[in-house]
């Protein structure tokens, strides 16, 4: 740990060698495996020469499938730490009993429990859900790309560029010890003095503009791009949430920005918006952050209801049940999610009365969601159901999520939230939502448009060992916590007096125990797909019998997504261009207009990365030269005019000609 | 068999390049409602801070309304001929748009200098961003707005040699369009800030 009365240099700021934890035999550890691995894989990747394949064909892609596909990358290689980080905890707890201190000292805990945090929420669940809405919602609305290629690009970039600053704290310096909401007056410079709480401000603001962008993008997309015919109500449920989801984005993440920013000017200037004297309140950040906070529950789980939506549907072979029920439950719960901020701190002390409306509109929320519930329910009921992965953890999440869901009905009462604020209860009852709500929704999902995007099917032996690992694998860990939170147990504890609650530990341990085996199992799935793609292949494009119109193009698709635009008739068009045997155009190409790729983005990211860094160890002259520079690079590419071209219409026939004879092969079986 | 009859239904075979740039100004807007965002925090951090002066200055000894007023008038003023800008655009003459931009830019700019003015003369007063909760709000929202205004200039600087090396082609249009109405929207903001900020600030 850095020294809270470390001298500062005009050259490193407050950068020196006392920055690498070479004291931390952990640290060490890790960065060793991690250098090590980084090493071959940067010889494996120059010894294979596929540099120039990755700079030409995906880092500088404005496809919105590659920067789809480049945000599920990124989310899972962020899931790996993150879930280190969670199994370091488990073990801990589990150990940490009669005067045993564990193997994690107090300072390195807290940054482990508050990095899980803020990896699994913002480099790990936003990518995910960006990353599929990024891929889906194009295709799906019968579009080219999205409205804004080249900030696609960007976007992604800026998120990576946030994972970058967070991954670069495990080895120089330390991240915050404060919880992943930075809470002041701890988060202040007083109490939190060293780098740890810069790292948080500067990875999420710099990933934030990322998102806030990605929304303003796909926002535009939606509305300007559909296919013609396809008006509000013939959306896919999935371009439904993926809308509101982007509304919420673009309404909630500005308010973390500002909130951010007023946190760092307190630790930069010396402001005191949040301090105790002066006229400060901290009560007001957490405030303002539980007003960005509680939307991005909802941006998180929305697409996912969205994916559930497409795959009951999908998988009972039946048009989805209450369409326009689930359409006004999605936007009723967009608006609700504005108003029930202040259920986070019903112990804050803000009186009955407003207590009782936030506890109120909490409750309210869960009849649009119980709503959802029953349509999926109602659309299972007498359709041939075929439990393929996809179904399997749709499942796996009614069955789960319902519960979470009712937990935090519970938590919703403000007597019973004083009992259970800060408690394992609370800690038992999130994870059951985001797990059972997004995580399985995302496996669900990457199990459903996999063949999509890669033109083969995912293998489903391994994909079921993960399954049956990961569900039971989630409630052994989890009930635990909820049965010592109901006993008075509070989170964020690095060791226990009481003996008696080892035990739950220990089964909590066993049950992340199983969920890695159910992650390895996953990673196994996939290696063993690439592996055996031949047989896997699937040439129809349209592998699960699907409704929507990302299936009526070959997959992978080509980079034009699609030869000449559908028209709409109906809701799930595809289904509907099925039932009526429309015929593929053979003929008459026409030249297509694209957007150029362009290395831009992945520069101006640079940039800010290094901006960020010089920021975080106050290396002043750096952070002026980092923004002169991205200023300048912003402005250099604004004089780019020449940001497309156009695919000739030969080589849209011979692509379109390669697709027929697939499609007459497969025809022909 | 496949039906070819249907092809033309739900097929656009006829289908012509989409123009560049059709969601630029609703993506635009998009974003000055996002940046709007970031404004009403900080107007609602100066709502719940605004009254706590820490023992220190009030708005009342601090701020000077003919000084406010004249600063208001730049920035209206700036507003206007902007305006003007975007009616010569319409009648495509590159020379007037330029002249017009030029003449906003000397008002932004003269915006700038009294708020400078302004903030130095508080500084060195002793009322800092660090005196109190109630400065540190008002240096925030007031300094975030010229902030803005400081981008906008840096903008229509760019946007001045763009026209200079290209005309009024449909991507510059559409730029001088984006950028109008970022600089309404600064004026708009900072009508709120005189009245909110100045005005109630010397009644309270």
């Amino acid at each position: 740990m850095p020294n809270p009365d470390q001298t500062w240099t005009p050259l490193l700021g407050r950068l020196s060698l006392d920055a690498i934890p070479l004291h931390e035999p952990i640290l060490v550890a890790t960065f060793a495996v991690v250098a090590l691995g980084g090493v071959a894989l940067l010889a494996a990747l120059t010894y294979f020469r596929v540099w120039g394949y990755l700079w030409k064909e995906w880092f500088t892609s404005v496809d919105h499938k590659k920067i789809g596909v480049m945000y599920m990358v990124l989310g899972l290689v962020m899931f790996l730490r993150g879930f280190a980080d969670a199994l370091m905890m488990r073990m801990q707890q589990a150990v940490a009993f009669n005067g045993n201190d564990g193997f994690l000292p107090a300072h390195h805990y807290d940054q482990v429990f508050t990095a899980h945090g803020v990896i699994m929420i913002f480099f790990v669940a936003m990518p995910f859900v960006t990353g599929l809405m990024n891929f889906v919602v194009p295709l799906q609305i019968g579009a080219r790309d999205v409205s804004f290629p080249f900030l696609n690009n960007f976007s992604f970039w800026m998120t990576a560029s946030g994972a970058v600053l967070v991954m670069a704290s495990l080895f120089v310096g330390e991240f915050a010890q404060t919880g992943w909401l930075a809470y002041p007056p701890l988060s202040s410079l007083a109490y939190s003095p060293g780098v740890g709480v810069d790292y948080y401000i500067w990875a999420l603001q710099i990933a934030g503009v990322g998102t806030t962008l990605s929304g303003i993008n796909l926002i535009a997309t939606i509305i300007k791009l559909r296919a013609p015919g396809m008006t509000m109500m013939r959306m896919p449920v999935f371009t439904w949430t993926a809308l509101c989801t982007n509304v919420l984005i673009v309404a909630s993440f500005p308010v973390l920005t500002a909130v951010l920013a007023l946190l760092s000017l307190g630790r930069y200037v010396g402001t005191n918006f949040f301090t105790n004297d002066f006229g400060g309140s901290p009560m007001m950040y957490v405030n303002l952050i539980w007003i960005w906070g509680h939307p991005e529950v909802y941006i998180l789980i929305l697409p996912l209801f969205g994916v559930y939506s497409e795959i009951t549907s999908t998988f009972s072979s039946k048009r989805l049940f209450g369409y326009t029920s689930m359409v006004y439950a999605t936007v009723v719960i967009t608006v609700l999610s504005y108003v029930v901020w202040l259920h986070h701190f019903f112990t804050m002390g803000s009186g009955a009365s407003v207590n009782s409306f936030f506890g109120i509109t909490t409750m309210v929320i869960s009849i649009p969601t119980g709503a959802k519930m029953f349509n999926w329910l109602f659309t299972m009921y007498r359709g041939r159901i075929r439990f393929e992965l996809p179904m399997m953890w749709t499942v796996a999440f009614m069955l789960t999520f319902v519960i979470g869901g009712m937990t935090g009905v519970m938590l919703a009462v403000p007597p019973a939230d004083f009992v259970l604020h800060n408690s394992l209860f609370l800690i038992a009852h999130f994870h059951n939502v985001i797990i059972g709500g997004v995580v399985f929704g995302v496996f669900a999902a990457i199990n459903y448009w996999w063949p999509k995007a890669f033109g083969f099917k995912l293998e489903p032996f391994w994909g079921k060992v993960s399954f049956w690992c990961w569900v039971p694998g989630f409630w052994l860990a989890f009930a635990p916590l909820y049965v010592m939170g109901l006993m008075g147990v509070t989170r964020r504890m690095r060791v226990f007096d009481d003996p008696s609650l080892q035990p739950y530990f220990i089964v909590a341990a066993c049950g992340a125990g199983l969920i890695a085996c159910g992650i390895g199992a996953m990673l196994v799935q996939f290696g063993v797909s690439i592996m055996r793609r031949e047989q896997l292949r699937d040439e129809t494009g349209d592998p699960w019998g699907g409704r929507t119109l990302e299936w009526a193009t070959s997959s992978p698709p080509p980079e034009y997504n699609f030869a000449f635009t559908p028209q709409v008739h109906d809701l799930d068009a595809w289904e509907d261009m099925k039932r009526n045997a429309v015929a593929r155009p053979v003929e008459g190409f026409r030249a297509i207009h694209m957007p150029k790729s362009t290395g831009a983005g992945v520069i101006l990211a640079g940039i800010a990365t290094v901006f960020g860094f010089a920021m975080i160890w106050h290396i002043w002259w750096l952070a002026i030269a980092g923004f002169v520079t991205l200023l300048l690079t912003a402005l250099a590419h604004t004089f780019n005019y020449h940001r497309s071209y156009h695919i000739p219409a030969e080589a849209v026939a011979r692509t379109e000609a390669e697709r027929t004879r697939q499609l007459a092969l497969v025809e022909g079986v | 068999m496949r039906n070819a009859n249907l092809t033309a239904h739900y097929y656009d075979l006829d289908e012509h390049d989409h123009p560049e740039g059709g969601s630029t100004l609703l993506g635009f807007w998009l974003y000055l409602m996002s940046d709007c965002l970031i404004f009403a925090m900080l107007f609602a951090a100066y709502g719940v801070l605004g009254g706590n002066y820490a023992a220190g200055p009030g708005p009342r000894d601090l701020f000077e309304l003919p000084l406010v007023a004249l600063n208001t008038a730049m920035l209206l003023f700036s507003s206007m001929t902007y305006g003007f800008a975007m009616i010569e655009m319409q009648r495509g003459r590159v020379g007037g748009v330029q002249g017009w931009l030029v003449a906003t830019a000397l008002f932004g700019a003269a915006f700038l200098s009294i708020e400078l003015y302004e903030f130095s003369h508080l500084i060195a007063d002793g009322a800092t961003p660090q005196r109190s909760a109630f400065l540190s709000s008002f240096f925030t929202l007031v300094g975030t707005h010229g902030l803005h205004v400081t981008f906008g200039l840096v903008w229509l600087g760019t946007l001045l040699v763009q026209l200079a090396q290209h005309g009024l082609t449909e991507a510059n249009k559409r730029r001088l369009l984006c950028l109008s109405m970022f600089w309404h929207f600064l004026d708009v903001i900072w009508i709120g800030v005189f009245t909110f900020v100045y005005l109630m600030g010397i009644l309270r």
